[in-house]
């Protein structure tokens, strides 16, 4: 049976139009001791990541005087994939994409202000369908906001290909097989990219396409992002009881309401 | 191992200073790359890349086998390559740094996930016998850039190395020695060539095209860019570093597909050059 990617009404094989994103769920509840963590789901590729840090670094000969040092471990757990295949910590494409998150998250983290110490990422990669390294990305940066450390700004990735001449974008793994695709991920205020990975042929000018589309839906992904932090924190802010507009009369909320306006 | 030491801070003041007036410390223009040198040894799918002081030694071989039942009528191509602490002091044997596997991994994608060689050309017997191609890289000396330098040694050795005659006669298969037929050459869908791009913290100093080892180490990221010279992209990689903005990403690309059409004319040059110096006789 031959499924169709983009059918002639322009839908795909999912039901979602050609610039449609799938649906992204994120959950910030606390993992274990983890000081941040995040579950992100973009349509069925889950992710989870748990942030520790910044903290006293194991070994001491990985240590940097004036930073903190990241360190990112991805687990692809063996029922991610329709078919169960267990892989080994030391397989070369799970070590580069360890590299390539820590690679994008380096010049984001504000490792100065930490130094000597160790930053530590676990990536846990529940489900596969395809977009592995932009659920990785956004996933990332929501821990590592949720964890409070600071950072320049989000980092928020998207994955697109090209079907004839036609740009799609946030790919599954039936299209991702067929198609030759991309992820770029940026930094939403500025507009910057920090990651650009290809691996599959793809002309120059149909790459310049979706180069620009994938930076245009980094920001559409920010919006859920930040949207999905505030309510957390506004959740939390309100079970400690500290937020403002609470009629208490209190000292305490004259106090924070001076801090506030400086 | 001792690694080398990180540069003074003298190198480094005088690196940023000479690249903010867009002059490199060797005299090239920013965007100007080292002149590729090959040399092809007596064997076919034996050459030496040398860009500048960086050698990357690569070579071909074929032998036949049963290919796996999930593949029947597809050959196989495996890449080896290590990086030894020969090619500088920074690589430890045994354990992966990060770098080697990035060298490692960019490679297998330009060379073997681009489709670079037509695998089904090399099946032989359906089923049965296939040729399994193994290139092997060795990364002899490291003056920055080893990545370019391996993927252009890759390349070069699978376009310069010659398979043996194979005839098949129903389920009989004869393999001749060079001497009596003339070794073929691989069916080769294209050619993909690699372009690093350093970039620096600075902002306002241009990115630099095949950076030396001391620019290498003090760049605040690397672009790559495979492509071939048919304006096909096969891998971009920018992972992290100094953020870019769009365009100029694809002023880079740009760049790119300039120096993919010169050294496409250089490559194809040098083979000739080499072909005609060897005598196939076939007797």
């Amino acid at each position: 049976m031959v499924v169709e990617i983009l059918n002639d009404g322009g839908y795909r094989s999912d039901g979602r139009r050609q610039y449609e994103l799938r649906d992204i769920t994120i959950e910030l509840s606390q993992q274990g001791t983890a000081d941040g963590s995040a579950t992100l789901n973009h349509g069925l590729t889950q992710v989870l990541v748990s942030v520790f840090g910044p903290r006293e670094a194991k070994m001491r000969s990985q240590t940097m005087h004036d930073r903190a040092n990241i360190n990112v471990e991805v687990n692809v757990l063996p029922f991610s994939t329709g078919e169960r295949r267990k892989r080994s910590r030391a397989d070369r494409r799970i070590l580069e994409l360890a590299s390539t998150i820590k690679a994008t998250f380096e010049p984001v983290v504000q490792t100065a202000l930490y130094p000597r110490s160790q930053i530590d990422i676990y990536v846990q990669v529940l489900q596969q369908d395809g977009g592995l390294l932009q659920a990785c990305i956004n996933a990332t940066t929501l821990a590592l906001a949720a964890a409070g450390i600071p950072l320049l700004d989000f980092v928020c990735a998207v994955s697109g290909g090209v079907h004839a001449a036609a740009p799609l974008l946030d790919l599954t793994t039936l299209e991702e097989n067929d198609l030759p695709h991309a992820t770029v991920a940026v930094m939403p205020r500025t507009r910057r990219v920090t990651l650009v990975t290809l691996e599959t042929r793809l002309h120059v000018d149909r790459f310049a396409e979706i180069f620009q589309l994938a930076c245009d839906a980094g920001q559409v992904i920010h919006k859920e992002m930040k949207r999905a932090l505030r309510e957390r924190t506004t959740a939390l802010v309100d079970a400690l009881g500290s937020g403002l507009g609470r009629p208490t009369g209190n000292d305490m909320v004259d106090r924070d309401m001076i801090m506030e306006e400086t | 191992m001792p690694r080398p030491p990180s540069p003074s801070i003298p190198e480094k003041d005088f690196l940023y200073g000479a690249l903010k007036q867009a002059l490199r410390l060797d005299g090239r223009a920013p965007l100007e790359m080292r002149t590729p040198s090959l040399d092809f040894g007596p064997e076919l799918g034996w050459v030496e890349c040398a860009l500048g002081k960086t050698r990357v030694l690569a070579q071909v071989d074929a032998k036949m086998v049963k290919p796996p039942p999930e593949r029947p009528l597809e050959g196989i191509i495996s890449i080896h390559s290590e990086i030894s602490p020969m090619a500088s002091s920074e690589y430890e044997p045994g354990r992966p740094s990060d770098e080697e596997v990035a060298i490692t991994r960019m490679l297998d994608k330009v060379l073997r996930r681009s489709d670079v060689v037509d695998k089904e050309s090399l099946c032989v017997l359906a089923g049965q016998r296939v040729w399994h191609l193994r290139l092997t890289l060795h990364c002899l000396a490291d003056a920055g850039n080893m990545l370019d330098c391996a993927c252009l040694a890759g390349v070069v050795a699978l376009k310069h190395f010659r398979r043996p005659e194979v005839e098949v006669v129903g389920d009989e298969v004869t393999v001749h020695r060079p001497s009596e037929r003339a070794p073929v050459p691989l069916s080769m869908h294209h050619t993909p060539f690699c372009f690093t791009f350093a970039y620096f913290p600075d902002p306002a100093t241009p990115p630099v095209l095949d950076p030396s080892h001391l620019e290498q180490q003090l760049s605040a990221g690397l672009v790559s860019v495979a492509l071939n010279a048919q304006r096909e992209l096969c891998v971009v990689q920018k992972a992290g570093g100094v953020p870019l903005a769009a365009d100029e990403l694809l002023r880079v690309v740009d760049v790119a597909v300039g120096k993919a059409k010169e050294l496409d004319k250089i490559v194809e040059a040098r083979l000739k050059e080499d072909w005609l110096g060897r005598h196939v006789e076939v007797r």
